[in-house]
C-alpha cells in the first residue's frame, strides 16, 4: 500500500494558542524595546557631545507625550525581559554539590542581588 | 440508572480515501479510573475497529502513545478522563509531525536526528571484559541521570513551536540525549556529537520557549540540556578564538 503522509501547517496565530506561547512571544518582543531604549541612550550621549543646548533640546523632547508612552512601554517590557530571563537562568546554570542537585532558587536570587547592586552602583555614580 | 458517557472527538485520516483529516465523534462509557487510551481501546474493540493509534505499555514507560489531548501533548495512558469529564475530549496526532493514519504520526525525522547525535557511550579506548566495569561515583551519575529518563515519546517535539516552524531543528529529545552522553564520565564522544549539536540546526535553532520541559512526562528538562550545551559550545568557540593552535 502506498503511503500518503499528511502534513498539517502551523497556523500563523500559533502563538495565541497557549498562554505560555504568548508569554514567550512577549519575552521575544521585549528585546525590541530594550534595543530601542539602548539606541535612545546612544542618541542622548551623542547630543551631550554636541553641547549644552543640544542636550537640553534632547531632554525637552523626552518630555513629549509620545516619549512618555514609549518610556512606560519600555519599562513594562524591560521588567518582562528581566523577570522571565532571571527565572530561566537556573536551567542554564545547574548547581550540584556532591551527589545532591540543588534547586534553582539561589541562582535566581543571585541574579536579583547582582541587579540591585549594579543599579545602586549606577545611581551612586549618577549622583556624584 | 443510566450509564455516564463521555464524547471523544478524534482526528481521523485514512490516506486511501481522505484528502484531509476530519474529526469524528464517538461516545464512550465514562469511568473515573479510565485514561484516554482506555477510551481509544474501547472504541477500537467495540465501536470502530478501523481506528489506528500506537500504544504498548499503558504505564508511561514505552513512550508510544503520545497524542494531542485537548491541544496539549500528553501520553494518552497518562491522561485521565476524570480531568476532562463532563466536557468532551479532543484527540489528535502529535503536532509538528506528518500524519501516517488517524492518530499515528510519522516519526522518521526524529529517528534520523536521534541517530545523528550518537546517543551511546563512545569510550576513549575499547575496554576488554576482563578489565572489569567502568566505575562511576553517585555524584558523577547524578550529573546526567535525569536525561537518561527520556522515553522518546516526542511530546517535547509536539510542544516546540520552533520545531514546527523550523523542521531542520534537531530538537529537544535528541539534544538532551547528546548532552546526557557528553556529561557521562565514561564517554569521550563529545567532539563527534558537537558537529550536530553545536550547529545552527542544533542548539542554536532553540529560542528557549521552554515548553519541551513542561510537556515532558519524565521530568527530563530538555530545555536545560540545550542551554547548557549552548554555554559549553560558546566556551569552545572563545577557546578556539583565543588559542587557535590549542586542542579543541
Amino acid at each position: 500500500m502506498s503511503r500518503k503522509p499528511y502534513l498539517r501547517k502551523m497556523p500563523k496565530s500559533w502563538w495565541l494558542a497557549r498562554r505560555s506561547y504568548t508569554s514567550y512571544m512577549a519575552r521575544e518582543l521585549s528585546c525590541v524595546f530594550i534595543g530601542a531604549y539602548s539606541l535612545l541612550i546612544v542618541v542622548g550621549l551623542h547630543r551631550l557631545s554636541q553641547g549644552r543646548d543640544e542636550y537640553g533640546a534632547f531632554l525637552d523632547a523626552l518630555q513629549s507625550p509620545l516619549s512618555l508612552v514609549f518610556h512606560a512601554a519600555a519599562l513594562v517590557f524591560a521588567l518582562i525581559h528581566t523577570v522571565s530571563w532571571f527565572s530561566l537562568a537556573p536551567k542554564a546554570m545547574p548547581l550540584q554539590i556532591g551527589e545532591k542537585k540543588l534547586s534553582g532558587g539561589p541562582v535566581v536570587l543571585a541574579h536579583y542581588a547582582v541587579w540591585i547592586v549594579v543599579s545602586a552602583g549606577v545611581l551612586l555614580v549618577a549622583r556624584i | 440508572m443510566t450509564e455516564q458517557t463521555l464524547q471523544v472527538e478524534i482526528l481521523r485520516y485514512r490516506p486511501e480515501t481522505d484528502q484531509d483529516p476530519a474529526f469524528q465523534t464517538y461516545t464512550v462509557p465514562y469511568r473515573d479510573d479510565w485514561v484516554v487510551l482506555d477510551a481509544l481501546n474501547h472504541i477500537k474493540d467495540n465501536i470502530d475497529r478501523t481506528l489506528s493509534y500506537r500504544w504498548s505499555c499503558h504505564m508511561a514507560v514505552c513512550g508510544s502513545c503520545g497524542m494531542m489531548i485537548n491541544g496539549e501533548p500528553k501520553l494518552s495512558c497518562h491522561a485521565f478522563l476524570r480531568d476532562y469529564y463532563p466536557n468532551k475530549v479532543r484527540v489528535e496526532p502529535l503536532a509538528n509531525f506528518p500524519i501516517e493514519r488517524d492518530l499515528v504520526a510519522v516519526t522518521d525525522d526524529f529517528m534520523e536526528k536521534l541517530e545523528s547525535v550518537k546517543p551511546y557511550v563512545i569510550p576513549q579506548q575499547e575496554r576488554a571484559v576482563d578489565e572489569g566495569p567502568h566505575l562511576q561515583t553517585p555524584a558523577q551519575l547524578n550529573a546526567f541521570k535525569q536525561y537518561t529518563m527520556c522515553i522518546n515519546c516526542l511530546l517535547c517535539y509536539a510542544a516546540c513551536p520552533q520545531y514546527g516552524l523550523t523542521p531542520d531543528f534537531v530538537g529537544p529529545a535528541a539534544l538532551a540525549l547528546a548532552h546526557r552522553y557528553n556529561l557521562d564520565t565514561r564517554d569521550a564522544g563529545r567532539e563527534q556529537r558537537q558537529e550536530i549539536a553545536a550547529s545552527n540546526e542544533g542548539v542554536w535553532d532553540c529560542t528557549f520557549v521552554g515548553e519541551c520541559s513542561q510537556a515532558c512526562p519524565k521530568s527530563v528538562d530538555p530545555a536545560a540540556a540545550i542551554q547548557q550545551t549552548k554555554i559549553a559550545s560558546t566556551i569552545d568557540w572563545y577557546k578556539a578564538l583565543l588559542n587557535p593552535w590549542g586542542k579543541r
